[in-house]
């Protein structure tokens, strides 16, 4: 039985002029650590919270644990662990009073379910008499995690726990799911961040409240062979602009202090396109070919559901 | 029980570690009571009188002391020019001018005498008490009169102010006052209790919790019940200790009724709470939409009787008019609880009333 069942999932706001959901299926196995990956207004948030029970789908369905999200409302708020995109503690409460007050809510104790939140935990302990309005970025999401994890739930909806986070505690906050997934809890997370993407088992790329891929990050990898090449020289910016005047370019965009230029079956000799580069007057000049990422394949995914 | 306890121990935290509410919460009623008590008050005290005295004879300055020894008036000056009068009113140095007519002593032995009395009626409701008390210093002068030169009487009209025999504005705006203040915390500050939860997200949560709506807002209720009835007992003490208001009925009957009072203006605010999203609504809807109401159908500063009759009947279904029957019926009149059944169980419907709805719009989803 898979953990998250979801069959063409719809939900549109403001009478229908808002589509969030485009009829959306994926199943998501017991155990695993799943990542939704998508830009802001994917409709990664408008999921979770049918999920959650928090808002009723349009049409479709989908269950947790064998739950309706619907039907079994009461059911799946007792195994579900929620962490809402925004901080949603009470910032005028302690770290200790946060999460007592959320261990009793659920029915339990710090002491009985401390064993899940252990190693979490005692990183935040020495300021737990801290007002949790007063915390970091990076203690706030620790906080969150540990009080979505005190009653034990089976399933783990996190939404976007690494935003504004500083990259060290995103790391660590990654560690972390990776030991409770050993643990047998079925953890699903979304970001906007690409680059965590290979600390999932599997993951959906949505855009515009659709599953564009959905596989392994290697998988998805492999499914999408590019001939992708790092470029770069002088003047950046001209560059991109006439890298996407080059006959046979895919698309070119800009990544990191780098372009990357993809280039269609059959143009895909770099040395034409330095030639017309150099042609266009361009100077330290430098292509080499790299091995496509998935914000390369994201792009390219993005830009045929474009077109 | 536990999660119950739980979350009022939490709600009490973030009353307390949120000073300001907290000042306006315990610092209102005392304000308030001070302001009512010693600056708007409509009692006419050495209010100051002009007498214009034709007359000038013993009978005259008999009844010009009489008004100097009140402790209503003090005698501003006296004069024998009419013509000065709209001068002094103009200036606004007297409010009430007293014309004694010449002949004042002949024409009272024989078939009466005319005195005149013109207010300054920019403020209506001093004018009329101030002519009042001035009316009530000339009759007691009177009967002394002709009690000494042996006359009679045809008429005696004696008028008894029954439970409030020296008129003390306190006996109305202590009442009026307490009922206010509590209408205005409890409804508000529930209220913005709640919408905070929304606004902050931590509703979000609750709701994903197995905790049932009931278990949130009682347990929201009660620490605002414990303040109130903590604003209760305050403004009893001050209106006892500081203005020398009554309490002639059993104060255990007044603090259960206040009780009832409290609960139903805070299932009020519950169900505010559950209409609006932000907390500029609530306050505003509370604020505005319900507070003037609360004040004009309360019958504190307007009596009901006087209004048009939709207004009467609307008068009904507002909480406050029978809180403040309640409070001045044991209050003032000292009059158990066979008195005041009516606007008891008036008051304990639309609390249930209110309760009922706001269970079936507390919404166990987002949207």
């Amino acid at each position: 039985m898979s953990a998250i069942h979801i069959e063409n999932l719809v939900k549109s706001y403001e009478k229908g002029k808002v589509k969030a959901l485009k009829s959306i299926s994926l199943d998501i196995e017991e155990g695993e650590l799943f990542g939704l990956i998508g830009p802001d207004g994917s409709g990664k948030t408008t999921l979770f919270r049918i999920l959650t029970t928090l808002i009723l789908p349009d049409s479709g369905n989908a269950t947790l644990m064998g739950l309706d999200v619907v039907e079994d409302f009461w059911e799946i708020r007792k195994i579900v662990g929620y962490m809402p995109g925004r901080f949603s503690l009470y910032q005028d409460l302690s770290i200790e009073e946060n999460l007592n007050f959320f261990a009793t809510v659920f029915n339990t104790t710090v002491a009985e379910n401390y064993h899940l939140i252990e190693d979490i935990y005692v990183q935040i302990e020495p300021f737990k008499k801290r007002r949790a309005g007063k915390l970091s970025g990076g203690m706030k999401q620790k906080l969150a995690l540990c009080c979505a994890l005190i009653h034990e739930p089976k399933v783990l909806l996190l939404d976007e726990p690494t935003t504004g986070v500083d990259p060290v505690s995103r790391k660590e906050f990654w560690d972390m799911l990776g030991r409770l997934k050993e643990k047998g809890i079925t953890v699903v997370v979304s970001t906007p961040y690409m680059d965590e993407a290979s600390r999932c088992d599997r993951i959906a790329l949505m855009q515009d409240g659709q599953i564009m891929e959905m596989d392994s990050l290697k998988n998805i990898l492999q499914k999408h062979p590019q001939h992708l090449y790092a470029v770069r020289s002088k003047d950046m910016h001209r560059l991109l602009f006439d890298l996407r005047n080059f006959e046979g370019m895919k698309s070119a965009f800009a990544f990191g202090d780098e372009h990357h230029a993809v280039l269609g079956k059959g143009s895909d000799d770099p040395n034409q396109l330095f030639d017309f580069l150099q042609l266009k007057g361009h100077e330290q000049l430098a292509i080499r070919p790299i091995s496509p990422e998935i914000e390369d394949v994201f792009i390219q995914l993005m830009q045929a559901q474009e077109s | 029980m536990k999660i119950f306890f739980a979350f009022v121990v939490k709600e009490f935290r973030h009353v307390w570690r949120d000073k300001r509410s907290l000042m306006i919460l315990l610092g209102l009623p005392i304000i308030m009571m001070l302001i009512f008590g010693f600056a708007i008050s409509s009692e006419v005290k050495d209010s100051k009188i002009l007498v214009i005295d034709h007359a000038k004879d013993n009978q005259s300055r008999m009844l010009i002391d009489r008004f100097n020894q009140s402790e209503y008036f003090t005698v501003f000056a006296i004069s024998t020019d009419e013509k000065i009068i709209p001068d002094y009113f103009e200036k606004g140095s007297v409010r009430l001018a007293l014309i004694i007519p010449s002949g004042f002593r002949t024409d009272m032995e024989k078939e009466g005498s005319q005195l005149r009395l013109i207010a300054d009626a920019t403020d209506p409701n001093s004018a009329n008490i101030a002519t009042s008390y001035a009316s009530a210093v000339i009759r007691d002068f009177q009967i002394q009169f002709f009690e000494n030169a042996a006359a009679f009487m045809n008429i005696n009209i004696e008028t008894r102010m029954l439970y409030n025999p020296q008129l003390k504005s306190s006996f109305n705006f202590v009442p009026g006052v307490m009922t206010l203040i509590m209408m205005l915390l409890g409804t508000m500050m529930t209220a913005v209790a709640i919408v905070k939860e929304k606004e902050m997200g931590t509703i979000e949560i609750l709701l994903v919790s197995p905790m049932k709506p009931i278990l949130v807002i009682i347990s929201k209720a009660v620490p605002y019940l414990v303040i109130c009835f903590v604003d209760v007992l305050l403004i009893l003490f001050m209106a006892y200790m500081v203005l020398d208001m009554p309490m002639r009925g059993s104060l255990p009957l007044l603090l259960l009724e206040s009780l009832l009072f409290i609960i139903t203006t805070l299932s009020f605010g519950l169900l505010i709470s559950t209409l609006v999203s932000s907390q500029q609504m609530a306050m505003f809807i509370s604020l505005v939409g319900f507070l003037m109401p609360a004040l004009v159908f309360s019958g504190f500063m307007f009596p009901i009787e006087n209004m048009p009759l939709p207004l009467q009947v609307i008068s009904n279904v507002v909480p406050t008019k029978w809180y403040f029957l309640i409070l001045k019926t044991i209050m003032v009149k000292g009059l158990g609880f066979e008195y005041i059944i009516k606007p008891t169980i008036i008051l304990a419907v639309m609390t249930i009333i209110f309760i009922l709805l706001t269970l079936r719009n507390f919404k166990v989803r987002l949207m």
